[in-house]
C-alpha cells in the first residue's frame, strides 16, 4: 500500500507545482496589482507606498520568489477587507464547505448505492423505471432554481424552515443539504445502476446464486463491491464540485463557506485571500483523488498489485 | 473408462435429477424464441450422463434452468426439474436456494469470470458453510482449506488469502470446482469445464471431477462439445439440436451405432475417422437461426436422409432399442460404418 501512495502523491506534486505558479502569473496578468487593490483615488504617495509594502516594487523573480517562501509557510498575505490573515480566513471558511460537501455526499452516495442496486437488481422493472425517472430528473433539475424554490415554498409559504444562516438547529442543514445533493444522487444513481447491472451479470455472481446466496448477499456482498470502482471514481469529482463551488448554495443560504468567501473577494478585489481560496481548493482536489485512487486500491486486489513496489 | 455397472448408490434407483419436457423462451430484440424444447433426461447418482451438442444449441440453457440461474431475458415456460422428490420449478426462491449448493451445485467454463476477483478465495469456498450450516468466519475458512487441499491447490492455507488472478487457470478451474463440490452435492453439472485450459490441463480436471465423483457418489451432468470427452467419461448421452433432443442412450451404443443422422455426422467429423488427403469430413451447413427453425426437422437442411414427410412432419421422440430414444423419421436406415 505504501508504495502505491507514495507514487500517487509524488505524480500529484508536480501538477500542484503548476497549480501555484499559476496562481501566481494569473493574478499578475490581470494588471498591475497596485491598480487592482487601490481605488482610482489613491494619491501617488500612497500608491507608492503600497507597491513598496507588498513587495510589487520588486522584481518578477523576487516577487515569485518570496511568494514561494512565504507560502511555504502557509502565509498568503492579509486581507484587504479585513486586515486579518488571507490563510487564517480560508482555513476559517474551510471547515464550513467540507462539512457541507461531506455531508451532502455522505447521503448521495449511500442512497444511490440503495436505490441504485435496486433498480439493477431486476432491469426494466417497475422499481427500475421509477428510479430511472427520478435520477435523470434529479440529474437535471439546476441547483439555482430549486434552491430558490425551496426558500419559497418551505421558508416563505409554509414558514417550515429557515431560508439562510447558520445559527439554530438541525433544521438549518435541510434546505441547503437538499439542493446540493439533488444532482450528484441522480447522477450516481446512474452510475451504481449502470455499474450494478454489469456486476450483476457476470459469471461471479451466477456462482455465488448458485451457491445459496440470497439477494442481499448477492448484491452488497458479491457485485457491488466489484461494482464500486466507477462510482467511486464519479463521486470523486462530483466532490470536487461541491468542494469548489459550493457557491451557488453558500451565497443563497448565507453559509460562510469558502465558496462565499471566494465569490466575495473577487467582487471586492480581495487578490490575498482569492490566491489563499484558490490554492487550497486545489490541494483539496488533488487530496480527494489520492483518496479515490487509495479506495480504488482498497476494494480491487488488483489495482494494488499493479503498482510495481 | 466407462463404468456401465455402476452400483446402484444408497439402495435407490430413483434418479438424482429428473428433468422432464423442459421448455425454455428467450426474448431478443426480434421477439420470443423457443431456446429449449421438451427437453427430458435423467440420471442417477454415480452416474455421468453427457449433454453433447454445438454452440447454440441450448445444452448450457438447460443447464442454468436446472439449477435456477437463467437471466432475466430467458423464461421457463413448461417442463418440471425434479430433485429429492420435489419440482424446483415450483419452488419459492427461498426454498429454491436450500437445495442451491447441498442437492445442485454448477461448475462453469471461465473460472477466471466465475470466481469473484475481489474476494480472497478461501472465503469465497467457505461461502456455501457459511450460508447453509451458519458456521463462522474462521470455520468456513477451515472447511475450504480442506477442500483447496482436496482440489490439489499447494500451500492452501497460504494460499486461501490469495486473490483469483493469482492462480493460473488450471488452479483457478480447481477452485471452482471446489466451491461446487463443497457441501457434496446431489447433482453436479459441469458445464464446459475445461474448454478454456490446456490439453494437459484438461486430462488433470476431468480426473479430479472423477475422482471427486466416485468419492462423493454425486450424478454429474457433463455439458460439452467434446465427444473425446463424452466417450471417455459419460454413461449416457444426450444429443441437442436447435433446442431439441435429437437421440438419446448409453454413450457407447450411441457411438457405436448412432440412430441420428446428425450423431453420425458428429461422429464423421473427428479426425480419427478421416482419410490422409482428404479434407476432414463435417456436417454441412449450420443449425437454423432459433428464430427461423423449419416446421418438420430441424435439422432437414444437413440432412443426407431428408426426404418429404422430414418437411411435412415435426419427428418426436420415440424408443430405438434397449434405452434408447431418437427423433429421427428414418433412424432405421442409418448404418454405422
Amino acid at each position: 500500500m505504501f508504495p502505491f501512495l507514495r507514487k500517487r502523491i509524488v505524480s500529484s506534486a508536480i501538477p500542484l507545482v503548476f497549480v501555484v505558479l499559476g496562481v501566481f502569473f494569473l493574478a499578475r496578468l490581470t494588471g498591475n496589482p497596485v491598480d487592482l487593490y487601490l481605488p482610482l483615488s489613491a494619491t501617488p504617495e500612497q500608491r507608492a507606498e503600497f507597491s513598496a509594502d507588498q513587495g510589487f516594487d520588486l522584481s518578477i523573480p523576487a516577487q515569485l520568489w518570496n511568494y514561494l517562501v512565504d507560502a511555504a509557510h502557509l502565509d498568503f498575505g492579509t486581507s484587504l477587507r479585513t486586515g486579518e490573515s488571507a490563510g487564517g480566513m480560508v482555513l476559517d471558511a474551510f471547515p464550513v464547505t467540507l462539512q457541507l460537501a461531506g455531508v451532502t455526499m455522505l447521503l448521495a452516495v449511500t442512497g444511490a448505492v440503495l436505490v441504485g442496486s435496486l433498480a439493477a437488481y431486476r432491469p426494466n422493472s417497475l422499481v427500475d423505471r421509477v428510479a430511472s425517472l427520478l435520477s435523470m430528473t434529479a440529474a437535471s433539475i439546476p441547483d439555482f432554481w430549486f434552491a430558490i424554490m425551496g426558500v419559497l415554498v418551505f421558508g416563505v409559504g409554509l414558514g417550515l424552515l429557515p431560508t439562510s444562516g447558520t445559527l439554530g438547529g438541525p433544521e438549518i442543514w435541510i434546505l441547503p443539504v437538499a439542493t446540493l445533493l439533488i444532482r450528484p444522487f441522480g447522477v450516481l444513481v446512474q452510475v451504481v445502476r449502470g455499474s450494478m447491472v454489469t456486476a450483476l451479470s457476470a459469471p461471479y455472481v451466477k456462482i455465488a446464486r448458485s451457491k445459496g446466496a440470497a439477494p442481499r448477499r448477492v448484491i452488497f456482498g458479491h457485485a457491488l463491491r466489484n461494482a464500486v470502482t466507477p462510482v467511486l471514481t464519479v463521486a470523486g469529482d462530483l466532490t470536487v464540485g461541491l468542494v469548489n463551488g459550493a457557491v451557488i448554495v453558500e451565497t443563497i443560504f448565507g453559509w460562510p463557506g469558502i465558496g462565499k468567501l471566494m465569490i466575495d473577494s473577487i467582487l471586492q478585489r480581495d487578490f490575498a485571500v482569492l490566491q489563499a481560496a484558490v490554492l487550497l481548493t486545489a490541494v483539496t482536489i488533488f487530496a480527494l483523488n489520492i483518496l479515490v485512487d487509495v479506495c480504488h486500491a482498497l476494494t480491487d486486489p488488483r489495482v494494488r498489485q499493479a503498482v510495481p513496489a | 473408462m466407462t463404468r456401465t455397472a455402476a452400483p446402484a448408490p444408497t439402495g435407490t434407483d430413483d434418479p438424482a435429477l429428473d428433468v422432464e419436457g423442459l421448455c425454455v423462451d428467450l426474448s431478443t430484440p426480434l421477439g420470443t424464441v423457443r431456446a429449449v424444447d421438451g427437453v427430458s433426461f435423467s440420471v442417477r447418482r454415480g452416474r455421468t450422463l453427457a449433454l453433447l451438442g454445438e454452440s447454440g444449441c441450448g445444452k448450457s440453457m438447460t443447464a442454468l434452468s436446472v439449477v435456477g440461474l437463467l437471466d432475466p431475458a430467458a423464461r421457463v415456460t413448461g417442463g418440471a426439474v425434479r430433485v429429492r422428490g420435489s419440482d424446483t420449478l415450483r419452488l419459492s426462491p427461498a426454498e429454491r436456494r436450500k437445495l442451491a449448493g447441498p442437492v445442485l451445485s454448477i461448475v462453469f467454463q471461465d473460472a477466471l469470470t466465475a470466481l469473484n476477483p475481489v474476494q480472497p478465495v478461501g472465503r469465497q469456498i467457505g461461502e456455501a458453510f457459511r450460508i447453509h450450516r451458519g458456521l463462522s468466519r474462521r470455520e468456513a475458512r477451515e472447511k475450504a482449506i480442506e477442500l483447496m487441499t482436496r482440489v490439489g491447490i499447494p500451500e492452501p492455507r497460504e494460499r486461501a488469502r490469495s486473490y483469483p488472478h493469482q492462480f493460473s487457470g488450471g488452479m483457478r478451474q480447481r477452485l471452482l470446482i471446489a466451491m461446487a463440490v463443497a457441501l457434496d452435492p446431489d447433482v453436479l453439472i459441469a458445464d464446459e469445464p475445461t474448454t478454456a485450459l490446456d490439453v494437459t490441463v484438461q486430462a488433470q480436471i476431468m480426473r479430479l471431477l472423477r475422482d471427486i465423483q466416485n468419492e462423493r457418489d454425486m450424478a454429474l451432468v457433463l455439458i460439452t462439445h467434446d465427444l473425446a470427452v463424452v466417450a471417455q467419461r459419460a454413461d449416457d448421452v444426450v444429443i441437442m439440436y436447435a433446442g431439441t433432443v435429437v437421440e438419446k442412450g448409453p454413450v457407447r451404443d450411441v457411438f457405436s451405432a448412432p440412430r441420428h443422422p446428425y450423431t453420425q455426422g458428429l461422429l464423421d467429423s473427428v479426425p480419427e475417422h478421416a482419410v490422409r488427403g482428404r479434407p476432414l469430413p463435417a456436417v454441412p451447413g449450420s443449425p437454423p437461426e432459433l428464430s427461423a427453425v423449419p416446421p418438420g426437422c430441424a435439422f432437414q437442411d444437413r440432412c443426407p436422409l431428408v426426404r418429404e414427410r422430414c418437411v411435412r412432419e415435426r419427428p418426436v421422440l420415440r424408443p430405438a432399442g434397449e434405452g434408447r430414444t431418437t427423433a429421427c423419421h428414418f433412424a432405421e436406415e442409418l448404418t454405422h460404418a
